[in-house]
């Protein structure tokens, strides 16, 4: 045999294995990748045969973990070989040395595609698998075409066409733009009839793939998915070659049950009786055996079925069947069943209302939290996290403290983190919660993030009856030897704010605290000295009658840091020194900490942010996002718990600009000294480190995203009769400029709502400064570019951009320089992937410094909904089954909308125009209903046909009935919403009763096959 | 992220996991099913919310053909012959699917292309069973 016979390969792979260390293995392969260059080099007298043994060398070399740089070339060159042997290894070698990106294989396509057409089938097989496995968007589009045309082949055989059929799933996956599958839900239907079961497995996979991206186009395959997992489930004509240990094509039943779990529903009644039969039968007939190969293929099908049980909505005694076998599950010795059964519990949690049930495992998930194998561990951790509510929640979160000294260090950031949003979360009393943060940071101080401790300072400024608690626990907690220096921060900081509280206690006195504190100094990194410093001016300050003896003692350590060489040190201790020298300013520029804005819990996020994303969404994911979230719900109800009502974002600025005032009011002859140091920081009054402050106000400080702000408005008053002025309506939006002296010389609002209509525009003017917006959108790509004009004769400093994204966009904006120079313009460009459908908007929180004036705006950017819709026409022939193949709820909604700002037809669908909806004239019989269509692009539903029709009544004109259908529900629900937002005329006074409904508008008789009849039967 | 330092940081964590645990591990957001055989390891990386048990059985399955193509395989027989490893898994994963899950016919296509190999001239219309 020619590969048996490479003598050179063998002896080189013996080399590489004799070598005694990495060394010498190292020369070796050096040695031979200088001899294969020297060969390639002179490429003359170069035997195909030759070629062939070098390419496997450096494949070699490379599987090893060398760099292989060179010799890209002739591997793809070999593809192109007439003989078999070394096309061969030419694919394979080109394979796995390169990637889709990689130039070279441009070079290649050629070869590919003919030996694709061509009629040799050991060639074609080659083609697809490399194909199949490095294609890139190059090859999508010149290839795709001829690979669908090889699946349906029937002068194919079954070789060829599961290979084109896994060849055609990766092109789509990896570029479905560019890989056109339109009515391919016929020829998917038709291949689901294939008898050969290699065949039938490939195409069962595409099918997922398709069907994960668009399933309303391929329903029609759902009944032979039923049909085919009912055949294979009983065994019936299964060829017993494809029989796995026993059971019949354990793969093709679990592909089959993946793609069932894409259809939202099953509405053919005797279609959900049969699959329930089958699931049924699955559920309890599955044993446990002793061959490890027949238990996991069995229970691999087994798992899938539990899926797909609690993503048909069973009936609540089928669901219990299920927590009760995964109840068997979590509790057995073999860790693979006990894993899958954890990680298929918390899916549970996710879909179905089973959670009094699975709390009743809750001792034994304890106990595999406690396991020593980290990967269970996890599992356990994520059903504990999911399944914690009010009623477990001191349970939990105590357990998960208690195995945080024991726990993989590893796992401990991550437990920590789960402990300290659960405590936050389910608190049943405050002083709980403060318990838990600062148990865990004596626990896992290294483990522990600041966002953990900025969260905990925030309860406790914001609610007045825990700060007397937090003070005295930060006290126990100082007083310990060897206190983490996490903790020195958060007690320090709590003690310095609050200690006088605790005044009248015994070992509380100012002076007593402070030497707690201070013992700690010599411990501590230069990062903690400031708020040491901060702590103990407000220790001073409280201090009432002032105490000579402390306040010397202070006065000494801010003299000895006056030259400390860290800036940030030294310039707390000049300005704490003159500050305190100052007696009443110091009341008030050293005074409490005011209360922080309510906000979504910036650990909340980063919980949600690290859970990575994958190329398909599964099925469990889009089922989670129809759910409501639970942590923003939570957190937006912990005023409940006694704090104040949200403030809002406006208080921010009170902090810094009112003190500036006192200074000077107060203390204008004393000013002179201090303005040594430059009076912008010298007035600065955050304690303890402006750092500190603006993480702990910092970019979470929006709490709602202004879309929900809307939102809520629209609910609290559904059907009220607005006034006409929608601009300010809209500027009840918490997101506006903030109190700023300057003030803007354009209507902002107006502005925002203008931009969301053109692409380019002002954004923002004031005296100083123009922001001008220039925009570019493609399908779900945008890419804005932010101008910023300096106006004046004197630079802007200070200059800061943020954005700050909702969760559906994805926004880079480039570096904003730090200053604007005088009569300049600068180009920001700003990037903008839209993710899933949301009518959540993005917010720039810009500010600058012009001579003392600080301003700071957080301005909404025009990077709505709408932006992401292209018009499309559609006709009669496509409308149609589309529309009724979007059969209801939550693919099509429908809404009677009431108090519409009054408009005549022509001058509505202009304004369908001008977001993007493209009218279809005609299609509705009915002269008082417009009919339109568009496509909305995000990474997640790609390019998306919606479809809209609005029903008026054209007797009352502020009333009219609008039906929404496309293939995600979301996106479904948030387009209505946005339609509606953009008719609806903002209420700005509540009236004390919604006005009298009036009746729905007229849906006369008309014959079954009237398009206006297909059109109103919507939601049967 | 480069093939060396994949093996490298896949190494680091499923080398350090005793015999008795279970056999999938996080990794960077992805899962990894991994199966010990003597002194081999064999990996898939998956997504989350894929079918952990279903891709140990491929592994499983893998396994078994390399163990009836090479007779009894060991790691030395898959050293010295990796080329024939790879266009065995290339029957049998494409895409990072599962292509054939028939044994049979798995080792009729490679049986035929090792005869292709052996050929000198199989290259004009030749189709091989």
């Amino acid at each position: 045999m020619a590969m048996h016979g490479m003598r050179g390969l063998s002896i080189f792979i013996s080399d590489v294995r004799n070598c005694h260390n990495k060394e010498q293995e190292r020369s070796r392969v050096d040695k031979e990748l200088g001899n294969i260059r020297n060969r390639f080099k002179k490429e003359k007298g170069l035997t195909p045969y030759d070629k062939k043994k070098y390419v496997w060398k450096m494949l070699y070399i490379y599987m090893l973990g060398y760099d292989v740089d060179f010799g890209h070339m002739e591997a793809v060159s070999l593809i192109s070989a007439p003989k078999y042997p070394e096309k061969q290894v030419g694919y394979i070698v080109t394979s796995c040395l390169l990637n889709e990106n990689h130039d070279f294989l441009r070079l290649a396509i050629n070869t590919v595609r003919n030996d694709i057409i061509g009629r040799n089938e050991t060639s074609q097989c080659l083609s697809l698998t490399l194909v199949g496995n490095i294609g890139g968007r190059e090859f999508a589009e010149s290839l795709a075409p001829d690979v669908q045309k090889l699946i349906l082949s029937s002068s194919c055989r079954p070789l060829v066409r599961k290979k084109a059929a896994l060849c055609l799933l990766r092109l789509f996956r990896k570029n479905p733009d560019v890989v056109n599958v339109e009515g391919w839900a016929d020829r998917m239907a038709q291949l689901l009839d294939e008898r050969d079961l290699g065949v039938l497995t490939a195409s069962m996979s595409l099918l997922v793939s398709l069907v994960s991206n668009n399933h309303e186009a391929y329903w029609v395959c759902l009944p032979k998915c039923v049909k085919i997992l009912e055949r294979i489930a009983r065994n019936q004509d299964v060829p017993q070659e494809y029989t796995y240990y026993g059971i019949p094509s354990p793969w093709l039943q679990v592909k089959t049950m993946r793609a069932l779990q894409y259809f939202p529903t099953i509405e053919d009644p005797n279609t959900r009786r049969t699959l329930f039969e089958v699931l049924q039968r699955i559920l309890m007939g599955t044993d446990v055996v002793k061959n490890v190969n027949k238990n996991n293929a069995s229970h691999a099908v087994l798992f899938e079925a539990l899926a797909l049980v609690m993503h048909l909505d069973a009936e609540k005694e089928m669901l219990s069947q299920c927590v009760a076998l995964l109840g068997k599950f979590i509790a057995v010795r073999e860790p693979n069943i006990r894993y899958l059964g954890l990680e298929n519990m918390t899916r549970m949690l996710i879909v179905a209302d089973v959670q009094e049930i699975i709390k009743r495992h809750q001792a034994q998930i304890i106990t595999s939290l406690k396991d020593p194998d980290i990967s269970i561990c996890r599992r356990a951790l994520d059903l504990l996290y999911g399944m914690c509510d009010v009623t477990n929640a001191k349970d939990i979160v105590e357990e998960l403290l208690q195995y945080l000294s024991s726990a993989d260090f590893t796992m401990r950031e991550e437990l920590s983190l789960k402990a300290a949003i659960l405590a936050e979360k389910f608190a049943p009393d405050l002083s709980w919660y403060v318990d838990v943060i600062l148990q865990l940071i004596e626990k896992a101080g290294d483990f522990i993030s600041d966002d953990i401790w900025f969260r905990v300072v925030q309860f406790v400024t914001n609610n007045d009856d825990l700060q007397p608690y937090a003070a005295a626990k930060a006290k126990e907690y100082l007083d310990k030897p060897a206190v983490h220096e996490k903790m020195v921060k958060v007690c320090a900081y709590i003690l310095g704010e609050y200690s006088h509280l605790l005044a009248r206690r015994p070992g509380c006195s100012p002076k007593e605290i402070f030497s707690i504190i201070h013992e700690k100094l010599p411990t501590v990194r230069t990062t903690t000295i400031p708020i040491l410093l901060s702590a103990y001016a407000k220790i001073l300050m409280h201090t009432q009658p002032p105490d000579q003896v402390l306040k010397n003692q202070i006065w000494a350590i801010f003299t000895k840091y006056e030259s400390c060489i860290d800036a940030e040190i030294q310039q707390r201790a000049v300005e704490y020194f003159a500050l305190s020298q100052k007696g009443a300013a110091l009341m008030d520029i050293l005074a409490e900490m005011p209360k922080f804005p309510e906000r979504q819990s910036s650990l909340i996020k980063k919980a949600e942010d690290t859970e990575g994303d994958t190329a398909e969404q599964s099925a469990i994911k889009l089922r989670a996002q129809q759910q409501p979230s639970n942590a923003l719900v939570v957190t937006d109800q912990r005023p409940a718990n006694g704090a104040p009502p949200p403030v809002s974002v406006g208080h921010l600025s009170v902090v810094k600009a009112p003190n500036m005032n006192d200074t000077e009011d107060h203390n204008s002859t004393e000013q002179a000294p201090s303005q040594e140091n430059g009076n912008i920081s010298k007035v600065d009054p955050q304690p303890p480190s402006a750092d500190l402050l603006s993480d702990l106000l910092g970019p979470l400080a929006i709490e709602a995203p202004p879309g929900a702000a809307v939102q809520y408005e629209h609910n609290a008053a559904p059907g009220l009769d607005g006034g006409p002025d929608a601009v300010d309506g809209l500027a009840i939006v918490p997101v506006a400029v903030e109190t700023n002296t300057i003030q803007p010389i354009v209507n902002i609002a107006e502005r925002f709502r203008a931009l969301c209509l053109k692409d380019s525009g002002v954004l923002y003017e004031d005296p100083y400064i123009q922001i001008g917006i220039k925009a570019e959108w493609r399908a779900h790509h945008g890419r804005l570019v932010l101008f910023l004009g300096n106006k004046n004769t004197s630079p802007l400093i200070s200059v800061q951009a943020l954005i700050l994204p909702p969760a559906h966009l994805k926004m880079e904006l480039s570096l904003v320089p730090d200053a604007i120079p005088p009569r300049a313009q600068v180009q920001c460009p700003l990037e903008v992937v839209n993710l899933q459908p949301s009518r959540d908007i993005a917010v720039l929180d810009f500010s600058y410094k012009f001579g003392t004036d600080m301003v700071n705006v957080k301005l909404r950017l025009p990077a709505v909904l709408n932006k992401f819709l292209q018009p499309i026409s559609v006709s009669a022939e496509e409308f149609f089954p589309q529309w009724r193949s979007l059969a209801g709820p939550p693919l099509k909604l429908q809404e009677v909308v009431r108090g519409v700002r009054p408009m005549a037809l022509p001058e509505m669908a202009n304004l369908l125009h001008s977001f993007g909806l493209m009218i279809s004239q005609g299609l509705d019989p009915n002269p008082n209903n417009l009919v339109a269509s568009t496509t909305f692009s995000s990474e997640k539903t790609h390019g998306m046909l919606c479809l809209v029709r609005i029903e008026t009544d054209p007797a009352d004109r502020t009333q009219l009935r609008m039906t929404l259908a496309s293939g995600d529900p979301t996106l479904t629900f948030e387009l209505k919403e946005f339609i509606k937002e953009q008719l609806v005329s903002i209420p700005t006074v509540h009236q004390a009763a919604p006005p009298a409904l009036p009746a729905a508008p007229p849906t006369p008789q008309i014959p079954p096959n009237d398009p206006a009849a297909l059109l109103a039967g919507l939601l049967s | 992220m480069c093939f060396e330092k994949v093996i490298r940081e896949l190494g680091g964590v499923i080398l350090s996991r005793g015999p008795k645990l279970c056999n999938f591990v996080d990794w960077r957001g992805f899962k990894v099913v991994y199966k010990r055989y003597a002194s081999l390891y064999f990996c898939m990386c998956i997504d989350q919310d894929d079918n952990e048990l279903e891709v140990l059985e491929i592994i499983h399955h893998f396994v078994e053909i390399l163990d009836r193509y090479f007779g009894s395989v060991c790691e030395l027989d898959l050293i010295f012959n990796f080329h024939k490893a790879y266009y065995i898994l290339d029957e049998l994963l494409l895409a990072g699917e599962l292509q054939e899950s028939s044994k049979k016919t798995v080792a009729r296509l490679i049986a035929a292309q090792v005869f292709c190999l052996m050929e000198p001239c199989c290259f004009n219309g030749f189709t091989f069973q």
